[in-house]
């Protein structure tokens, strides 16, 4: 294709995302295009798996077993999350085992917010609450981004989302609403999980790479700071419902600009956890890299059984 | 309260509690995405029985008693599920011999206690048939799978398949409790039902091209609240919170 060729197929393409219409697997697309949706929609993918694991670790222990079932169901709609997207990806031309490759070798990301501990149950309620309430304000525009299957792929996933967040909302309401213990509880679990949640909505403006590039896409329509203040401003007063404090001294609500002003996020914790040096980087990574190779005989016996059948069909036939 | 009844509910009950707290360690964990969906399915299915059969078994108690008092504030001796369901994950194939063991023998007692005269108990049992059949054919086809699959997966499990073994025969014990049950038409007289098993089970293992080990020396207990050394550690997982908070609402 001469360059004046691949000039005009892009201005038909950037007029296309242009008037909304959807871009489909199948479709003529600039390669920066396609690396651009597959390192984010993988990324996106390997956050669900990932992000299994902080909220495995409590459903052995849930203290009842409503809570353990809703757990499990939690858990088991993250890895169904993590199916749909790693098949939308696989349409960009991507092989699901390649994307692991990735994320176990550490080219790939996923959300930092996973490489922190969960340490008490109440971490479940603000896990939900908070982690899934950032994530609904980061997902709910992409079901309306350019690409069809990331976008069909994000319907669904955002009316999970949103039951998820009502779930671990009513976890912490319902330790607040408990005896003191309860209360500490959930407030402990408030105080450590508030700052990584502002963090989740990605570096501020000025350090963030890939927005412009995005918001042209469709990939992203409010920027990092937007979506953060958003964030913000809707889960202060849950917290004021919940009688529980954010722990933020500069917290504090601006009658002029409408929005509540905030503290100073650490960014440097930002970037160690981001850069493999959180607390639990190594734990989880391990977790995924051993349930990879310890489940490698079973994918091998499946695939040779597989074949044997196949053999014997044919066999048969003939 | 009517004691057998209760007596007789848990003891079912109990089993889908321990393979549900035994199959929920291993959310996150699967060798394939799509099988660790299918085995978090199987625990809710399970979990899901359970609630059933503890609310019914809470409400015959009466004395406010609820569900999670059942679930988590026994002592272990007063557990009566069978040993096998208490068995660890060691592997994927002692997962699915596991499961596959106790499946064949769950679906065999669903399908009788639809005929119990506990009306309670027929509709718990008309629901999670459906469930069961799956179970069984999930598990079913990983033990054909693993059985004919590679060399390594032959060996791994049969090795499976033999270290559960042992714990099969108790399915069939009927305990004191049970006696009286059966004498009304409520439960299942699972002794019943043992040639039958075996037959299904080793019809399978055959199709795995696996072989049937020997009906000789069996291991039994857990329906007596004996159990192995492994759910001592399953409880104190399960039990956590209800023993470090008491008296709390979640």
């Amino acid at each position: 294709m001469s360059e004046q060729e691949v000039k005009n197929l892009e201005e038909i393409f950037e007029a296309r995302i242009a008037r909304d219409e959807k871009i489909e697997p199948k479709d003529w697309m600039p390669e920066k295009y396609r690396k651009t949706h597959i390192r984010q929609i993988s990324q996106h993918a390997h956050s669900e798996i990932i992000g299994m694991l902080p909220e495995g670790n409590w459903i052995t222990r849930a203290p009842s077993l409503r809570r353990k079932a809703a757990l499990l169901a939690k858990v088991q709609d993250e890895a169904g999350h993590g199916l749909y997207l790693y098949s939308a990806c696989e349409t960009l031309g991507i092989s699901r085992e390649e994307m692991y490759e990735q994320l176990h070798s550490g080219k790939a990301k996923y959300s930092s917010i996973f490489n922190y501990p969960t340490v008490t149950w109440a971490d479940m309620g603000a896990i939900g609450w908070l982690v899934d309430g950032a994530a609904i304000i980061n997902q709910v525009p992409l079901c309306n981004t350019s690409f069809g299957p990331y976008a069909r792929a994000m319907v669904r996933v955002c009316k999970e989302e949103s039951f998820h967040q009502r779930q671990g909302y009513e976890i912490m309401l319902t330790l607040c609403n408990g005896t003191d213990e309860q209360k500490e509880m959930a407030q402990d679990a408030l105080n450590r999980w508030w700052w990584p949640s502002l963090m989740m909505l990605g570096p501020t403006d000025a350090e963030s790479v890939h927005t412009e590039q995005s918001m042209k896409w469709k990939l992203k329509r409010k920027s990092n700071d937007e979506l953060r203040q958003q964030f913000i401003d809707q889960t202060v007063p849950q917290a004021d419902i919940l009688g529980l404090t954010i722990p933020d001294p500069d917290m504090k609500f601006n009658e002029e600009t409408g929005h509540y002003d905030f503290g100073e996020i650490d960014w440097d914790e930002f970037w160690q956890v981001v850069k493999g040096h959180g607390p639990c980087n190594k734990e989880r990574m391990k977790a995924r890299v051993d349930a990879w190779e310890n489940g490698e005989w079973v994918r091998d016996a499946a695939m040779a059984h597989a074949e044997k059948k196949a053999n014997k069909k044919v066999a048969k036939a003939s | 309260m009517k004691k057998d009844l209760y007596n007789y509910i848990l003891g079912i009950a109990d089993n889908s509690l321990i393979l549900a707290q035994r199959l929920g360690e291993l959310c996150g964990h699967g060798p394939s995405l799509e099988t660790d969906i299918a085995i978090t399915n199987i625990s809710l299915d399970l979990l899901g029985q359970t609630r059933s059969y503890y609310q019914y078994a809470a409400k015959l108690a009466g004395e406010d008693k609820t569900e999670d008092d059942i679930a988590f504030l026994r002592i272990e001796r007063d557990y009566k599920n069978v040993l096998l369901v208490e068995q660890p994950n060691t592997h994927f194939g002692h997962v699915m011999a596991r499961q596959f063991l106790f499946d064949v023998y769950h679906l065999m007692l669903m399908e009788q206690l639809q005929n119990s005269k506990d009306e309670t108990l027929v509709a718990i049992a008309k629901k999670g048939i459906k469930e069961v059949s799956y179970h069984k054919r999930f598990s079913s086809d990983w033990v054909k799978r693993l059985g004919d699959g590679t060399e390594e997966s032959k060996e791994k499990m049969q090795e499976a398949i033999n270290a559960m073994w042992r714990f099969t025969d108790e399915l069939f014990d009927v305990m004191e409790a049970d006696k009286a049950m059966i004498e009304e038409g409520i439960a299942v007289d699972v002794s019943k039902m043992k040639e039958t098993y075996y037959e299904k089970v080793s019809e399978i293992l055959e199709e795995a091209t696996l072989e049937v080990p020997e009906r000789k020396y069996f291991t039994r207990g857990g329906k007596k609240g004996v159990h192995t050394e492994h759910m001592g550690y399953l409880l104190a997982d399960l039990q956590y919170m209800q023993r470090t908070y008491p008296n709390m609402t979640w």
